[in-house]
This record gives structure tokens, C-alpha cells and sequence, in this order.
């Protein structure tokens, strides 16, 4: 294996650990604050992504434009319906269960993630083109072509990325110094950290700890979202069930950073997905291990690294940022 | 409150009149009328939904004729669609209730050669004939050891395909001689089909020559190639030769095609489907994949099909299975036709006649869509033919009939 193709796998794995890494966000924030681990956070990322083809495929006015000038829009439009579903799903789902035993609001969280697959499969809008005609069909039965970004692949030394990769890239960089602002410097934000050290104490200090949580679904929406938009660009197709395997990705991400912790959530799905890729590629190269490389057998990588840091590190890499339930 | 009894009367009257109507007409042309079902199973919903409902509307159709014609007199025929969602053991639990079900003749399907791995031991353990006009993995007629040995597993099982043994080195061999590859890499997608295409490519193609220089598996659950794709990119391969379905080799075409390395995809006919050009783009651009057969539509009766299928306006296109699939439902039907024939017009008692339509379709011999049906001794058509395709401008166009 060459230098290139090392920085090669390399960035590939960036990138996609920085897609789990946008999703994990939500994972964390969530459970930091309410210790549940939303499992249908992933349909959320899967909704985002549909909401940026909707808006896309039902304004014409989109399709003379360049792609770059539509994404703002097309991010905005996957961003409500995010939040939206993100909102309403504590709202309605979760915080009836609020101090129920931890169990029932985990089952309802599955059971919540087949409903939003379900909705989008029999019932979502679409317009396809098909042979330079707009078809509307119901229900996303097969996989949806999404729309590409122009131009060729950046080449910097050897090394090819794509325009979706940096839009991801940018995307990551530009939500976790957002994040750390917003967690750091703001009221609200400080509000959370207090909310998730000690929900009680922090009401009692006088912290509506009822929004504070709705704006950790809500960031969390908006993370997805976008994540949502980057793998359609980068793949050119969304199906219904995408956030099923993405969402598993971003919560093993989650923990393997340290639950709680957005930061850790962030490297988490960049070593995650580093680990991934050159497990898939790099084990290729080596005669004698060959047939573990491969796309094949990447999640077992994926998760055997997993395993070895909750054998060495329980807490996670950066640790986990939880309050103390004792 | 008098005239009440009148119109009760009267409507009375009226039903009986209609069935003694009814009775008349059906005991002039053909005796008391009987209902059979011929099951169908193939993904009807998720990736591969395209192709299986083009697959139950070509079968719908076939059933649909033969009741108009009134191909086994006294008989009616009725589809039992069923979805397997690709999966083996869905399509084993379709298979159960098609075997559970007394009025089932036969079984239409699977669309994937894994199905019907699943399913061959339940509908072989109630004698139920089962054809699949789609199912190419060589095994599922020859056995494990196909090549050397071969030694027919289930007795009910035909189909009305060639195998990926007459199609993958069909491929290697036209990559060889006419494209002058020397040099490929092989992607599979770890399914039955998957595997056992790469192997039938990597052994003709190693035999003529040619050195297979990347082996690559990835999951058909995956969206992510990039490290396949920087594997091959960083590779001498040539072409890429893909043992899978469109929905992956689609993506697979375009990120390779993204990443900088311009080589064309071959495949098998699971990758011939409008979606594959969808989804891969400009990266379809002279893809050669092979099919079982021309695309349909010279003789007269294809022509009839196509226009018959066009009239009943469906969505998915019948595709290049569609036609298989309707001379699959056409061999169950002809088979019943051959017991009802020997019996005199009359069929067996429930139990005896699954096997007496399973012994049928073995002898089974008819003109079909495709061409002329009629089973080895394997359950093979015996009649088969390998086109190969290539995609220009956007659009599949024939290369012809290649050996």
C-alpha cells in the first residue's frame, strides 16, 4: 500500500465518521440530559435527508438553479422536518414517560423508529424524473435518486475528495465550534450543562428543565439533518430504511467517545469511521489477512474496536458527561 | 305495509332466475368450475421492488390469458402474490403457506437464487412444483458440486432461465476475446447469486488467460464502496466485474467512476434493469452485462405481450425477467392441463394432484414467450441463449448473441 492510497482511506474515513459524528451529537445530548438512548434518532437523520428531496423535487424553481445555490434551501427544508419530528416525538413519545422505568421509553424509541420508516416507505411525496418527465409517486419503495453536486473531484496530491466531502467536512467543523459556543458562552447553553450534571438541583435553581431538554431534540434534529444532506450528495440515493444501520453507526460512535460528551461523539465517529475504512481497505493489502479486509467485514472491525476501548477505557475516549443518578 | 312481501318476492325470484342462469351456462360449456392457485413469490417491496412487481404483473398476466382461453377446461386459475423482501426466510415462510394452502398447484418464484435455496426443502417436502423464471445460480438444479457431479437436489424444482453457468463465462469470454481485457477486479455482494457468478467468471476467465487482480466483497446493506473503490482505483484492473444486483452495482459504477478510475462494470443480468443507468449516471456509460435473451418484442406473440403489458399501464417495467416469469406461470398451467388431459378431463383428488402436477411439468413441452419450454433432466430449460448488452447514450442497446 502506497503513501496515497493510505491518505486516500484515510480521508474517506474522515469524512464518514464526521456523517456518524453529526448524528452521534444527538445521541449524546439526549442522553447526557434524560439518560435515554433514542433509537429513533436515525430515522431522523433519514427524514432530513428526505425533507432536502421534497423541497428539491416540488420547486421547480430549484431545478434552474445551480445545486449550490439550492442547498441552503434544501438544507433549511430537511432541518424543520428534523426538528419537527425530533420535537414532537419528546413531546408526544417521550415525556409522557418521563420517570417510567428506563426500559419503556428505550421500547417506545424502536417502536417510534419503525413508525417514522413506515411513514416515509408507504406515504412519503415524491417526483421523480423519468425520462425527462417529473412522475409523482407515494411511498419510497425503492431507493431515491438525490440530486449531485456539479463539477470534478478535487485533486490534492494524488488524494481524490469530492465536493460532497467537503460540504460534510464543513458541515462537521462548522456545528462543533457552534456547539462549543453555544455549550460554553451562552445561557442556555450553560443551562443544559446544569440540567444534565443535575436535572433536580437544576430546577430548583430555576432552569426550565423541560425546554432545556426540547432544544437538546431540537439540536440534535438539526445535526441529523444536515448529515441527512451530506449522505445523499455523497451516495445519490436515500431510502427509507438509511437510518437503521447509520443510526447503530452514530450511537456505537457515541459511546465509543464517551456517552454525554458532544465532543467525544465527534471524535468517536471520526475513529469510528477511520477504523472502517482502512479495516476495509488497508486489510486488502496484506496477503495473509486478505480475506478480512474488505467491505464485508468492516463493521466487525468497526465494533471489535469498540469492544477493546470498553475493555480499556469503560468511559470512553473522552469520557463519558453524565450527571450522577445514584 | 302490504306491497312489502312484493319486491322480497320478487327479488327472490330474480336471484334464483340468475342462478339457474348461472348453473345453465356453466354446465353447457364446462361442468362445475373449480379454483386452483398457483403461488408467487419474489421482493415486491424494498431495493429490488422494481423487479419483482414486474415479475407479478407478467405472471398476473399469464394467469389471466389462460383463464380467457380457458387453457385446462372446468379450471380456473388464481395468482397468490407474496413478498419474500429478498430475504431467505421470508420467502420459506411464503413457501409454508403455500404448501399449508390445499388449493396451490405450483409456485411461481423466488426472484433471488437464496430464496429458493430456503424454499426448495418445504415445497419439495409437499411435492408442490415450483418454477422460477429468474433464478440463475447453477446449483439450485445441479447440486453443490454442479460442474463435475452434478446431482439434481429437489425433483419439483425447474426453471425457465439459463444458468449463471452458461451466462458469467459468456462474460469472461467476450471480456477476453472482443474487449481484449486482460486485467479485472471482481466485486461480489456475498449473496448465492453474488458468489457463485464471480466464481463461474474467475474460472473462465483465468482459463482463457486473464489474472483477476483485486477480489473485493461488500454487503448489499452497504451505501459506502470508497474502500473497495480506492482498492481497485489503485489497481491495474481494466474493467470491474460485479457479481450482484443493480441497487449496489449502480452505486458501485459511480463511486468508482467519482473516484477517478473510468473502467467499465460487467455483470450478469440481475445488474439489466433501467435503475442500474439511474442510479450509476455517466458511470454506466459501456457497461457490457449479459441477459438470458434478447429483449423481447420480434415475434408476434412477444409483441402481443409487450402491448398487452403497456395497455394495463403498470409502473414497473416487465424488465428481462417478466417474460420468464410468464412462461413460468404457463408451465404450472400447462402441467395441470397435462394431468387434466390424462384423467379425461378430470383432476386427481387434492394430495395425489400436487405430485401428478409435478410429474407433469417434467414432460411439460410448449411454445412459450421466450421460445419453446421443455426441462432436462435437471429441471433446466433446455433451450437457452445469452445476449449481451451495453449501455450507450444513457440507454441498454443489444451487442448481440454471444457463446
Amino acid at each position: 500500500m502506497t503513501l496515497t492510497e493510505l491518505l486516500q482511506l484515510t480521508t474517506g474515513g474522515v469524512v464518514l465518521g464526521a456523517m456518524y459524528g453529526l448524528i452521534a451529537v444527538g445521541y449524546t445530548m439526549v442522553y447526557g440530559i434524560v439518560q435515554l438512548i433514542n433509537f429513533a434518532h436515525g430515522e431522523i437523520f433519514m427524514l432530513g435527508a428526505f425533507g432536502a428531496l421534497f423541497v428539491y423535487a416540488w420547486v421547480p424553481a430549484l431545478h434552474e438553479i445551480s445545486l449550490w445555490l439550492a442547498l441552503p434551501i434544501m438544507l433549511a427544508a430537511g432541518t424543520v422536518i428534523s426538528v419537527v419530528a425530533a420535537v414532537a416525538a419528546e413531546r408526544f413519545a417521550y415525556r409522557p414517560l418521563r420517570g417510567a422505568p428506563r426500559l419503556a421509553p428505550l421500547i417506545t424509541a424502536i417502536g417510534l423508529a419503525i413508525v417514522l420508516q413506515q411513514l416515509i416507505f408507504l406515504y412519503a411525496p415524491l417526483r421523480e424524473l423519468r425520462d425527462d418527465r417529473w412522475e409523482t409517486t407515494v411511498g419510497a419503495k425503492q431507493p431515491q435518486l438525490f440530486p449531485q453536486l456539479p463539477g470534478e473531484a478535487l485533486q490534492l496530491g494524488g488524494v481524490t475528495v469530492q465536493w460532497a466531502d467537503v460540504l460534510t467536512l464543513g458541515f462537521a467543523v462548522v456545528a462543533m465550534l457552534g456547539l462549543a459556543y453555544f455549550v460554553r458562552r451562552t445561557r442556555t447553553g450553560r443551562a443544559m450543562q446544569a440540567a444534565a450534571q443535575d436535572p433536580d438541583i437544576a430546577r430548583l435553581m430555576g432552569i426550565d428543565v423541560d425546554k432545556i431538554i426540547v432544544i437538546a431534540f431540537a439540536i440534535g434534529g438539526a445535526l441529523a439533518a444536515a448529515a441527512g444532506l451530506a449522505h445523499g450528495l455523497r451516495y445519490g440515493q436515500i431510502t427509507f430504511d438509511m437510518g437503521f444501520i447509520a443510526g447503530l453507526k452514530a450511537f456505537t460512535a457515541a459511546v465509543l467517545g464517551g456517552i454525554g460528551n458532544v465532543y467525544g461523539a465527534m471524535l468517536g465517529g471520526i475513529v469510528l469511521g477511520v477504523v472502517e475504512s482502512l479495516a476495509a481497505g488497508g486489510l486488502s493489502y496484506v496477503d495473509a489477512v486478505q480475506q478480512f479486509g474488505g467491505g464485508a467485514w468492516k463493521d466487525v472491525w468497526a465494533f471489535v474496536v469498540l469492544i477493546l476501548v470498553l475493555l480499556i477505557r469503560p468511559r470512553g475516549l473522552l469520557g463519558e458527561r453524565t450527571g450522577d443518578r445514584a | 305495509m302490504r306491497n312489502r312481501p312484493f319486491p322480497r318476492i320478487g327479488v327472490s325470484v330474480l336471484a334464483a332466475v340468475l342462478a339457474l342462469g348461472a348453473c345453465g351456462t356453466r354446465s353447457e360449456e364446462t361442468g362445475a368450475t373449480t379454483t386452483l392457485k398457483i403461488g408467487f413469490d419474489a421482493p415486491t417491496t424494498g431495493q429490488l421492488s422494481a423487479v419483482g412487481l414486474g415479475m407479478q404483473h407478467s405472471a398476473e398476466m399469464a394467469v389471466k390469458e389462460a383463464n380467457a382461453k380457458n387453457l385446462v377446461p372446468g379450471v380456473k386459475f388464481e395468482l397468490v402474490p407474496k413478498d419474500d423482501q429478498a430475504t431467505p426466510s421470508i420467502g420459506q415462510q411464503n413457501a409454508s403457506a403455500f404448501v399449508a394452502d390445499q388449493d396451490v398447484v405450483g409456485v411461481v418464484g423466488a426472484y433471488n437464487s437464496s430464496v429458493s435455496q430456503s424454499m426448495q426443502p418445504t415445497t419439495a417436502s409437499a411435492n408442490l412444483l415450483q418454477i422460477s423464471g429468474a433464478n440463475t445460480n447453477p446449483t439450485l438444479t445441479r447440486g453443490a458440486k454442479h460442474k463435475d457431479a452434478p446431482k439434481r437436489p429437489y425433483k419439483n424444482y425447474f426453471r425457465t432461465v439459463t444458468t449463471d453457468a452458461k451466462e458469467a463465462p459468456a462474460v469472461a469470454r467476450y471480456a477476453y476475446n472482443e474487449l481484449k481485457l486482460k486485467e479485472v477486479a471482481t466485486v461480489n455482494d456475498g449473496k448465492v447469486y453474488g458468489l457463485g457468478v464471480i466464481e463461474e467468471f474467475t474460472h473462465e476467465f483465468e482459463k482463457l488467460g486473464g489474472k483477476i487482480v483485486v477480489k473485493q466483497q461488500i454487503s448489499d446493506k452497504d451505501t459506502d464502496y470508497s474502500a473497495v473503490v480506492s482498492n481497485i482505483k489503485s489497481s491495474s484492473a481494466q474493467a470491474l466485474m460485479y457479481g450482484g444486483e443493480y441497487p449496489q452495482a449502480g452505486p458501485l459504477a459511480k463511486q468508482l467512476k467519482a473516484a477517478g478510475k473510468d473502467i467499465p462494470l460487467l455483470g450478469n443480468d440481475a445488474v439489466y434493469d433501467d435503475e442500474f443507468i439511474a442510479l450509476a449516471g455517466d458511470a454506466a456509460e459501456g457497461a457490457y452485462v449479459v441477459t438470458a435473451a434478447e429483449p423481447i418484442g420480434n415475434s408476434q406473440v412477444q409483441q402481443k405481450f409487450v402491448t398487452d403489458y403497456k395497455a394495463a399501464s403498470h409502473k414497473e417495467p416487465y424488465g428481462i425477467f417478466g417474460p420468464y416469469v410468464y412462461d413460468a406461470t404457463m408451465a404450472i398451467i400447462n402441467s395441470v392441463a397435462a394431468v387434466a388431459k390424462a384423467g379425461d378431463g378430470k383432476l386427481p383428488e387434492k394430495p395425489e394432484l400436487r405430485a401428478k402436477v409435478t410429474e407433469a411439468a417434467q414432460n411439460v413441452a410448449f411454445d412459450g414467450l421466450t421460445g419453446k419450454i421443455a426441462f432436462d433432466e435437471f429441471g433446466d430449460n433446455k433451450n437457452y441463449s445469452v445476449t449481451m448488452n451495453t449501455v450507450k447514450d444513457g440507454k441498454w442497446s443489444v451487442v448481440g448473441p454471444v457463446g
